[in-house]
């Protein structure tokens, strides 16, 4: 029997970037998991946490705990989301021992689509095809809060026709931090227009994350640079043939 | 709303050459830390910030034991420890002391904690004539300005810039190469060191066990302003203690190679006491000024104390993507960057500049290379909470408070949650291939506004992952 | 009195009492040395060169004099009165001073020599370390005031790094009032992050090996 695996494909890519849900679930398919959707998913709860609206990120990081309580496995298109609840519900629920208790059993069945890939589900060749150029940009808490680093380009590698090339800046941030992007509009901005320029640097026609909240930051500055250069999730990238 | 200083970064962002002096220079210094801490370099890397870490911890937590044990170590060697409550007590102790000693010029090296009290002009308005050593601090003494970095004071200021102060204030001639400039310097400064009576310094430690004043340099001023005065004041933060001396291997292999990516600065000075019996030279009176100034009460913060283990190494400014962009001047206080973000607050109040914590994109990068561990993320973090309930209490940021709210009732109700959504995809404008560049004007404020008002913004696709999976699902089963 | 003020706000701070005495430290962390003495003099002298020190390798005594004095060249120069000095002669050749009757005279000495010469109580072999302690034979100016410092190191004082300086001085202040490592010539690079040597301290360093 094909194991189960349940999306939580963020509130994000819900509403904006659904491709990249898709995306995921061809390539967990294609593997031979059985995929779910539980649909009463919504957010991580990491804007109010981030904000610092504790008690609003607590009620819903409960929910989330509520909808994912019997998941085997959750996989999430986000080191971010993914960081939030595997690292920070700790925190939010230091107080409060049983959701405390819960996190603990579900924190450990939470991962990463790419680290899920490598480290569960065993593959590093998903067998897709991809011709162009791609730099790959590592999200600031892929990389820091869950130590995600050569994962993703081990997979980009065994993608065929797919050219990777280093940004010389690919552990910088991109600016976007949540609501720093709109309170501090012209800092976010000057962020990335100079991950931007590292990006163009490379000559890739393609940049690569395993979050699309940075890619949303990237492609947004991109076009208004009117820069000639894609956006993908690492999802989007592992499901194209 | 809290008020964001919005013009002054923007000053800042629009002058390409000041965004270029930063850019390079804190990324020299991160490309040199990074090659002094790698594996080959030094492998225990991650464990010597571990053991540091465990120091500042145990020392902190029983710090009146040490500050005991140094003051008595000080006292043994023909020391004395002066303590001083805030400022106000550093100037008059050291007011009384020139009058004493019949004293003006006082030569000064490099120290932040005496910027924090603003030493210098409260000296120069009781008739003391001090005088910044350190090349850096001389540059922005003459200048009138304060510190853009804790480890690179005169980081923004270009050789141009330098020629200008110099010829405006040495009245020498303009010199616009380095090398010479660094020779006027020298010169200048060296007839300051020979003849001032009172010799000024900060301490990057105190160690306990030998009531010793270590002091971590370059360019050989603190050797000076320590050897050639009769009189040695150190002005510390009492939080500056560690228990050993022997504990010093673990600090000094982190803090060069954190700072500037030296294995070892050139000048490490542990000094205890006076000069002995039978020496020709070193100061003849030994002072050690131990400086509360709202320490100890984010020393009963639990939760945040451990911004007090900072070693000051600089490393988190030079990674942090945004001081990198504003600079150091557009930090409220003297601390800059990130260890300034939570520092800040954490003297001031939650109530001053509560913009502060809120500056950062929370990447992480300054508590990745923080020597002592200090987690400034999760730092920010808290001080997040705690501005948002000091807003709230005065009846502020209401406006976003409710948002909040809004937007944790609806996560809680998928169905009104993705009605919402719906709603929200109907209601969006039109756009080019799914991206948005502008708002029509009547729009244009709020976050939308802010955020095209530096990238084009994904407008919602039609139909939501969710609805999308439904159909997927059918389809499937078919 | 602020001394009290501080203490109890400390203890109130920690929920200690006076007089409570210390929970047990984090054991100390110092490695044991490693690298055999030869071994040690090439890293050493390596990394001196690294700092652009000036490095030689005496075979005898005769042979640090005459660097020396190829070094002084019978301009003013002050030597310290540290055994090492004695014995290879230095105080001999001309132009060095090493006796002096009071600290101005000696300090003026200082600021108008060309070289200061010392010996090192120590040295790193791992980050090219000089180590001085400051004593009645070793004070602190002659390696600080002139442009040029020329250290003599015996090679049986090289260690291998701090923790072998930290293991055999546990705690350095009882010996010494002023402990200095000495690693390189005196720089900075406050201007543009451009590297000038001999800003304050010596720009030129030598160090030789006996
Ligand atoms: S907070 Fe850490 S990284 Fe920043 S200056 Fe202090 S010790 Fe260095």
């Amino acid at each position: 029997m094909a194991r189960r695996v349940s999306l939580f494909v963020t509130c994000l890519v819900d509403q904006l970037f659904p491709s990249v849900g898709l995306a995921m679930a061809d390539v967990l398919e294609r593997l031979g998991w059985k995929v779910e959707f539980p649909e009463a998913q919504t957010c991580c709860s990491q804007p109010a946490f981030n904000s610092g609206y504790w008690d609003e990120a607590r009620q819903v990081a409960r929910h989330f705990l509520r909808v994912f309580r019997d998941a085997e496995y959750v996989v999430v298109p986000s080191g971010s989301c993914g960081s939030m609840v595997i690292n920070h519900y700790r925190e939010l629920f230091h107080k409060d021992a049983e959701a405390l208790a819960e996190t603990e059993a579900l924190a450990p069945r939470v991962w990463e689509f790419s680290r899920f890939l490598l480290e569960v589900a065993q593959v590093e060749d998903v067998g897709a095809r991809y011709d162009g150029v791609v730099t790959y940009h590592d999200g600031c808490h892929a990389l820091r809060e869950l130590g995600i680093k050569q994962g993703p380009r081990r997979l980009l590698a065994r993608v065929r026709g797919l050219v990777l090339k280093e940004m010389d800046v690919a552990e910088e941030c991109c600016g976007f931090g949540g609501t720093f992007s709109v309170k501090f509009p012209e800092i976010s901005g000057a962020m990335a227009r100079t991950k931007i320029e590292s990006i163009l640097r490379t000559g890739a026609d393609t940049v690569v994350s395993t979050d699309s909240s940075c890619l949303m930051q990237l492609r947004g500055a991109l076009l208004r640079a009117k820069a000639p250069v894609r956006t993908l999730h690492l999802a989007e990238v592992l499901a194209s043939r | 709303m809290i008020s964001i200083p919005h013009e002054r970064f923007e000053r800042v962002l629009a002058d390409p050459a000041l965004q270029q002096a930063i850019y390079a220079a804190t990324g020299r210094l991160m490309e040199k830390r990074r090659e002094a801490v790698a594996p080959e370099a030094l492998p225990d890397y991650q464990e010597l910030r571990s053991q540091a870490r465990r120091i500042k911890e145990h020392t902190l937590e029983n710090l009146d034991y040490y500050l005991e044990q140094f003051e008595a170590e000080v006292h043994a060697r023909g020391g004395r420890v002066v303590w001083c409550r805030d400022g106000d007590e550093v100037v008059d102790f050291l007011t009384k002391l020139a009058r004493e000693k019949n004293a003006r010029l006082i030569v000064k090296s490099k120290s932040m904690t005496t910027e924090e009290i603003h030493l210098n002009q409260q000296l120069e308005q009781r008739e003391l004539e001090p005088v910044e050593t350190d090349l850096g601090e001389y540059i922005l003494q003459l200048a009138g300005e304060r510190p853009y970095h804790i480890v690179a004071p005169a980081l923004h200021k270009t050789r141009y810039d330098v020629a200008d102060i110099f010829s405006r204030r040495l009245g020498v001639e303009r010199e616009e190469i380095p090398e010479r400039q660094t020779r006027i310097a020298r010169a200048t400064l060296r007839e300051k060191f020979l003849a001032a009576d009172i010799g000024l310094t900060g301490a990057n430690f105190l160690v306990a066990d030998s009531g010793a004043v270590v002091l971590v340099e370059n360019e050989g001023n603190a050797r000076l302003t320590t050897t050639a005065p009769r009189i040695h004041v150190a002005v510390a933060g009492i939080e500056k203690l560690i228990p050993r001396a022997q504990d010093l291997a673990v600090f000094l292999k982190l803090l060069g190679r954190s700072a500037t990516g030296q294995p070892l600065t050139v000048y490490t000075s542990v000094l205890a006491g006076p000069r002995r019996e039978g020496e020709l030279d070193g100061p003849e009176e030994f002072y050690v000024v131990l400086l509360d100034n709202g320490r100890t009460r984010l020393l009963a913060d639990r939760e945040k104390r451990e911004s007090l283990f900072c070693i000051r190494c600089g490393a988190c400014l030079n990674h942090c993507p945004v001081y990198r962009k504003i600079g150091g001047h557009n930090y409220p206080w003297v601390y800059s960057g990130p260890i300034g973000a939570i520092l800040t607050p954490q003297y001031f109040g939650a109530g001053h500049e509560p913009w502060l914590p809120f500056a950062s994109s929370l990447c992480g990068a300054c508590g990745e290379v923080c020597p002592v561990k200090i987690d400034i993320p999760k730092m920010l973090l808290l001080l997040r909470r705690e501005i948002g309930r000091s807003l709230a209490r005065e009846g502020k940021g209401r406006w976003e408070r409710w948002a909040f709210r809004v937007w944790a009732w609806l996560m809680t109700r998928p169905k009104l949650y993705e009605f919402a959504g719906v709603a929200a995809s109907a209601l969006a404008p039109e756009g080019s291939e799914g991206w948005l560049t502008g708002l029509p004007p009547v729009l244009r404020r709020g976050p939308l506004a802010a955020w095209l008002s530096q990238r084009d913004l994904p407008l919602p696709p039609g139909r939501s992952f969710r609805q999308l999976w439904r159909v997927r699902s059918r389809v499937k089963r078919v | 009195m602020s001394r009290d003020h501080i203490l109890h706000k400390v203890r109130t701070a920690l929920g200690r009492s006076a007089g409570q005495p210390a929970a047990e430290p984090p054991p100390v962390r110092l490695c044991g040395p490693q690298s055999d003495l030869e071994a040690r003099i090439e890293r050493f002298l390596n990394a001196v060169a690294g700092l652009n020190g000036k490095t030689y390798r005496a075979r005898s005594c005769e042979e640090v004099r005459d660097y020396a004095a190829r070094l002084v060249d019978g301009r003013p120069a002050v030597a310290s009165c540290t055994p090492v000095l004695t014995a290879c002669g230095i105080h001999g050749l001309p132009g060095v001073r090493y006796q002096f009757s009071t600290r101005d005279e000696f300090q003026t000495a200082c600021a108008q020599a060309a070289v200061g010469i010392t010996g090192a109580d120590y040295a790193l072999a791992d980050t090219g370390t000089v180590v001085l302690l400051a004593s009645h034979q070793e004070p602190r100016m002659i390696s600080l005031l002139p442009p040029v410092h020329l250290a003599v190191v015996p090679k049986e004082r090289i260690l291998s790094g701090l923790d072998e300086l930290f293991t055999l001085l546990p705690r350095p202040s009882e010996l010494t009032s002023s402990l200095v490592l000495v690693t390189g010539p005196s720089r900075t690079a406050d201007i543009e992050q451009i590297l000038v040597r001999g800003v304050h301290g010596p720009g030129e360093i030598h160090v030789v090996v006996l």
